[in-house]
C-alpha cells in the first residue's frame, strides 16, 4: 500500500512534467516554425499594414458601406476575450424577441435588399466570433453596401461572388465568405468609408 | 438536409470503419503483445518512466490492487490539480495576470477533469493561465484517458485469461498499462493531430491579449495561448475541456471544416479501435466487430434524428415573417453548418467528449433530446477510452443474462459462466448512474439554489438542469450552458456527481473483471448462446435501449418531449 502511495506521487510528477511541460513546450517549437503565422493568430493586414485583425476572428461591422457578419453573444459583441453563445432556448421568448427586433432592423438598414432576410443574420453564432457569412448573406447586403460607397451593385456582387470560399476538399463544410477579407477588399478597391484616404505621397 | 450533408456523415462513419482495425491491432500489440513497437525511441522512453516512478513492470495487480493504483493515482491527480489552480497567480505563463481560481470552482474543476468529464463552469479564457491550461488541464486530458485504458484492458484480460495456474489471479499491471498508453498511442497522436490543427490555423504561443484597431474603426482583444497542444488531446483523449468557453465552436479551437472533421474522427478513433483490440484478447475478432455493429447502429439512430430536426429549423425563426425558412443556426458557426454540427453533437455525446461545436442549448426540443439521451444510455455508444467499451461489455453480460433466462441455461460471455456474483456487480453499475444522475437533478429541480441558475424558462429549464446531471454523472462535460453553474450548489453536487459517476461504476467493473479472472474457460456447447452474431447485436441495442428509456423516459416527457409540441404550437416562455 504504502509503496503504492509512493510511486503514484512519482508517477503523478512524472507524468505531469511529461504531458503537461515537455509535450506543449515541443508542440509551440514546431509549430512556430512550421506554422508561424497561424501559431500567432493568423493576422491581417491592411493596405498600410496595419494589423486590422485576424482572419480566423470575427469583428464587430456597423457601416453601412462594409458586409455585416451574424449577430454575437459574445460579450458586447465579438469579444475575442468572452467567446460563446446566446443559449436561448428553442421555445425562448427572449430569442423571439431579440430575431423580430434584429430582423425589422436589417429591413430598414437593407430597402433593397433582395427577398426575406436570411435566418444566419438574425440568429447567433456558437462563438461569437464567427467569421463567416454565406455567400448568400453577403449577396443580400449587397445593395446597401453598393449604395453606401456609391459604387455599382454589380461590382459588390461580382467581389463577393469571387471570395466563395468552397467546401474543405470539395466536401465538408459549407460554402462561405469572409466577412473581413471582403471588407478588406472592398476597401482596397473602393477606399476606406470611415478613415480619410492614405495620404497619397 | 442535404446531400452534402448525408454524405459528410456517410464520409465520418466509412472514415471511423476503416481505421478501427488497423488501430486495434496496433493497440493490442502495446498492450498484449511481447514487443511494443519502435523499441529504440518509445521503449527507452517507456523503461525511462519505469524508473523515474519507481515501478516494477513485470509484478502484475489483482482486481483489487488495480482498482487501488488507479484510485491513488486520481487523488494525486485531484490533489496537483487543485494545488496548480490555486497557485496560478504565483506561478510563471501567467501574461493577463490571473488570479487564483476561487476554491469552490477549483475542486469542481479538478474533480472534472481527472474524472475525464471536463465539466466546465469557468470560462477558460478569462479564468486559466497559461501554465494552468497545459500543467493542471492538459495533464489530465492525458492521465485520465490513460486509467481509462487500464479499466477495459483490466476487464477484458478477466474476461479472457483462463483461471488455473495463477493463484493470484492478476489483471496486468496499472502501471505498465497508464504509461504505455501515454508513450506508444497518446502522445505520438496528439503530436500529429496538434501539428495539423496548427497548420490549419489553431494558435500555439504565449502571448497575452491581443489588441487591435478593427477596420470599422473599434478595437478588438482577442484571448490567445497554447491552444494546439491541448486541443489534439482533448479530443483525442475524448475530455473535451476547451480552452476557450465557446470550445470547439471557438474559431481558434476549430477554423475549418477540416479540422472539424479531423477532431470528430479522433474522438471515435480509439474507442473504435478498442473493440478490435478486445475481440484479439478474446481470441475472435467476431466478438468485437458485435460489439463496434451495436455501437454504430446507436450512432446511425442518433445523427439521423438530430440532423432532421436541427434542418427543419429554429421554432422562433420560422415564426417570424421577414425572415426566410432555413435550418436552425442559433448557436452554430457558418463553417460547420447543420450536418457538421448535428454531427459532431451526436460524437461528442455518444463518446464521453463533451467537447462542442455548436451550443446545444440552443438546439431544437428533439436535437437537444439526442444528445441528452445518448449520455443517458451509459455512453456506450463507442464512448470514452475503455470506461465506454467497459459499460458495452456490461451491458453484453446482461444480455446474455436475460438470453439465459429466456431459454433456461446458466449464460456465459466468451466461455466463462456468469453467476448471481456477476449479476449483482452488473446490476450495480447499471442502477448507481440513475440513482446518482436522476437523484441530483430532483435535488436541484426543487432547490432555489438549483433553479437560480436557469437561463430559460418552462420545459427548457427542466432540460437545463437533467443535461447537466446527465453530463455529470456521465463524464461527458458538455452543457446546455445557460445554466449558470459557477455557484456553491452546483460546484458541489455536480462534483459529486462526477466522482460518483467515474469512480462508482469502475470498482463494480474492476470487480467483474476479478470474479471472471478466476473462473474456467468451457468450449461452446450446443446451448450457449453466441454473441457474435446478428441476433446478438439485436439484442444487445434493445438491452441497452430499454433499460436507458425505462430509466429516464418520465424524466425526458417533462422535458425536452413536452417542449417539442409546445414549440410546434408557438408557445415561447
Amino acid at each position: 500500500m504504502s509503496s503504492e502511495v509512493i510511486i503514484a506521487l512519482r508517477m503523478g510528477l512524472v507524468t505531469a512534467v511529461l504531458t503537461g511541460l515537455v509535450y506543449p513546450l515541443g508542440v509551440t517549437a514546431i509549430a512556430q516554425t512550421a506554422f508561424h503565422d497561424a501559431a500567432l493568430g493568423s493576422f491581417v493586414v491592411d493596405e498600410r499594414a496595419a494589423v486590422v485583425g485576424s482572419s480566423l476572428i470575427g469583428q464587430t461591422f456597423t457601416h453601412p458601406g462594409y458586409l455585416h457578419g451574424r449577430p454575437s453573444a459574445a460579450g458586447a459583441g465579438y469579444d475575442a476575450t468572452a467567446s460563446g453563445g446566446s443559449n436561448l432556448g428553442p421555445t425562448s421568448q427572449a430569442l423571439r424577441e431579440r430575431i423580430a427586433e434584429t430582423a425589422a432592423q436589417l429591413v430598414a438598414a437593407n430597402p433593397e435588399a433582395p427577398g426575406p432576410v436570411p435566418a444566419e443574420l438574425v440568429l447567433a453564432s456558437a462563438s461569437g466570433l464567427d467569421p463567416h457569412v454565406s455567400p448568400e448573406a453577403a449577396l443580400w447586403q449587397a445593395p446597401r453596401i453598393a449604395a453606401a460607397r456609391g459604387i455599382d451593385v454589380v461590382r459588390v456582387r461580382a467581389l463577393v461572388e469571387a471570395s466563395v470560399e468552397g467546401r474543405d476538399l470539395g466536401v465538408l463544410g459549407e460554402p462561405r465568405v469572409n466577412v473581413l477579407s471582403i471588407n478588406l477588399a472592398l476597401d482596397r478597391q473602393f477606399g476606406s468609408p470611415v478613415r480619410p484616404a492614405a495620404d497619397p505621397r | 438536409m442535404t446531400a452534402h450533408g448525408w454524405l459528410q456523415i456517410a464520409l465520418f462513419y466509412l472514415a471511423i470503419l476503416a481505421a478501427t482495425r488497423p488501430m486495434g491491432a496496433y493497440m493490442a500489440r502495446v498492450f498484449e503483445g511481447d514487443a511494443q513497437p519502435l523499441p529504440r525511441v518509445l521503449g527507452r522512453l517507456e523503461r525511462l518512466l519505469y524508473r523515474l516512478a519507481g515501478v516494477d513492470p513485470r509484478r502484475e495487480h489483482t482486481a483489487a490492487e488495480y482498482g487501488l493504483a488507479l484510485l491513488l493515482f486520481s487523488a494525486v491527480g485531484l490533489l496537483g490539480a487543485y494545488a496548480v489552480m490555486r497557485a496560478q497567480h504565483l506561478l510563471p505563463l501567467d501574461p493577463e495576470a490571473l488570479p487564483a481560481v476561487p476554491p469552490a470552482l477549483a475542486f469542481n474543476t479538478a474533480v472534472s477533469f481527472t474524472t475525464n468529464t471536463n465539466w466546465q463552469a469557468y470560462a477558460g479564457e478569462s479564468t486559466m493561465s497559461h501554465l494552468t491550461q497545459m500543467l493542471a488541464l492538459g495533464w489530465h486530458n492525458f492521465v485520465s484517458a490513460a486509467a481509462g485504458f487500464g479499466l477495459v484492458l483490466a476487464l477484458a484480460r478477466g474476461l479472457t485469461r483462463r483461471g488455473g495456474p495463477d493463484p493470484r489471479r492478476t489483471l496486468g499491471n496499472f502501471w505498465v498499462d497508464l504509461v504505455r498508453s501515454l508513450v506508444y498511442v497518446l502522445l505520438p497522436l496528439s503530436l500529429v493531430v496538434a501539428l495539423v490543427l496548427a497548420s490549419q490555423g489553431v494558435i500555439q504561443n504565449f502571448e497575452p491579449n491581443a489588441t487591435i484597431a478593427t477596420l470599422d474603426g473599434g478595437t478588438q482583444s482577442i484571448a490567445m495561448g497554447p491552444v494546439a497542444s491541448q486541443e489534439a488531446i482533448k479530443m483525442l483523449g475524448i475530455n473535451g475541456g476547451g480552452f476557450f468557453n465557446a470550445n470547439s465552436a471557438h474559431p481558434f479551437e476549430n477554423p475549418t471544416p477540416l479540422t472539424n472533421f479531423v477532431e470528430m474522427f479522433v474522438v471515435f478513433l480509439i474507442p473504435a479501435g478498442l473493440t478490435y483490440t478486445y475481440g484479439r484478447m478474446a481470441g475472435d475478432t467476431r466478438q468485437g466487430w458485435a460489439l463496434f455493429a451495436a455501437m454504430s447502429v446507436l450512432f446511425v439512430a442518433g445523427v439521423a434524428v438530430v440532423y432532421p430536426a436541427e434542418a427543419a429549423g429554429n421554432p422562433q425563426a420560422l415564426a417570424e415573417p421577414l425572415v426566410a425558412v432555413a435550418g436552425n443556426m442559433e448557436g452554430k458557426e457558418i463553417r460547420f453548418g447543420i450536418a457538421g454540427s448535428s454531427l459532431f453533437a451526436t460524437i461528442t455525446t455518444d463518446a464521453s467528449c463533451g467537447a462542442v461545436n455548436a451550443m446545444h442549448d440552443s438546439f431544437t426540443p428533439v436535437g437537444g433530446l439526442v444528445p441528452m439521451v445518448n449520455m443517458q444510455l451509459g455512453e456506450v455508444v463507442f464512448g470514452g477510452i475503455g470506461v465506454g467499451l467497459a459499460g458495452m461489455v456490461v451491458f453484453a453480460i446482461l444480455s446474455v443474462f436475460i438470453a439465459g433466462l429466456m431459454v433456461g441455461r446458466t449464460p456465459e460471455y466468451l466461455g466463462k459462466k456468469i453467476e448471481p456474483r456477476e449479476m449483482k456487480l452488473a446490476m450495480l453499475y447499471v442502477l448507481v448512474f440513475p440513482l446518482a444522475l436522476l437523484g441530483l437533478a430532483a435535488w436541484a429541480a426543487v432547490s432555489e439554489a438549483g433553479t437560480a441558475g436557469l437561463a430559460n424558462a418552462g420545459p427548457h429549464g427542466l432540460s437545463e438542469i437533467l443535461y447537466a446531471y446527465s453530463s455529470a454523472t456521465g463524464n461527458n462535460g458538455s452543457a446546455f450552458a445557460g445554466l449558470s453553474a459557477n455557484t456553491p450548489f452546483y460546484n458541489g453536487t455536480l462534483a459529486l456527481a462526477m466522482l460518483i459517476g467515474r469512480f462508482w461504476m469502475m470498482i463494480p467493473v474492476l470487480a467483474i473483471a476479478g470474479s471472471m479472472r478466476g473462473k474456467t474457460t468451457l468450449p461452446p456447447g450446443p446451448g450457449t448462446f453466441p454473441t457474435h452474431g446478428a441476433l446478438f447485436v439485436g439484442l444487445l441495442v434493445a438491452v441497452v435501449l430499454v433499460i436507458g428509456a425505462l430509466t429516464f423516459f418520465p424524466a425526458l416527457c417533462l422535458g425536452p418531449v413536452v417542449e417539442h409540441f409546445l414549440a410546434a404550437n408557438g408557445r415561447g416562455f
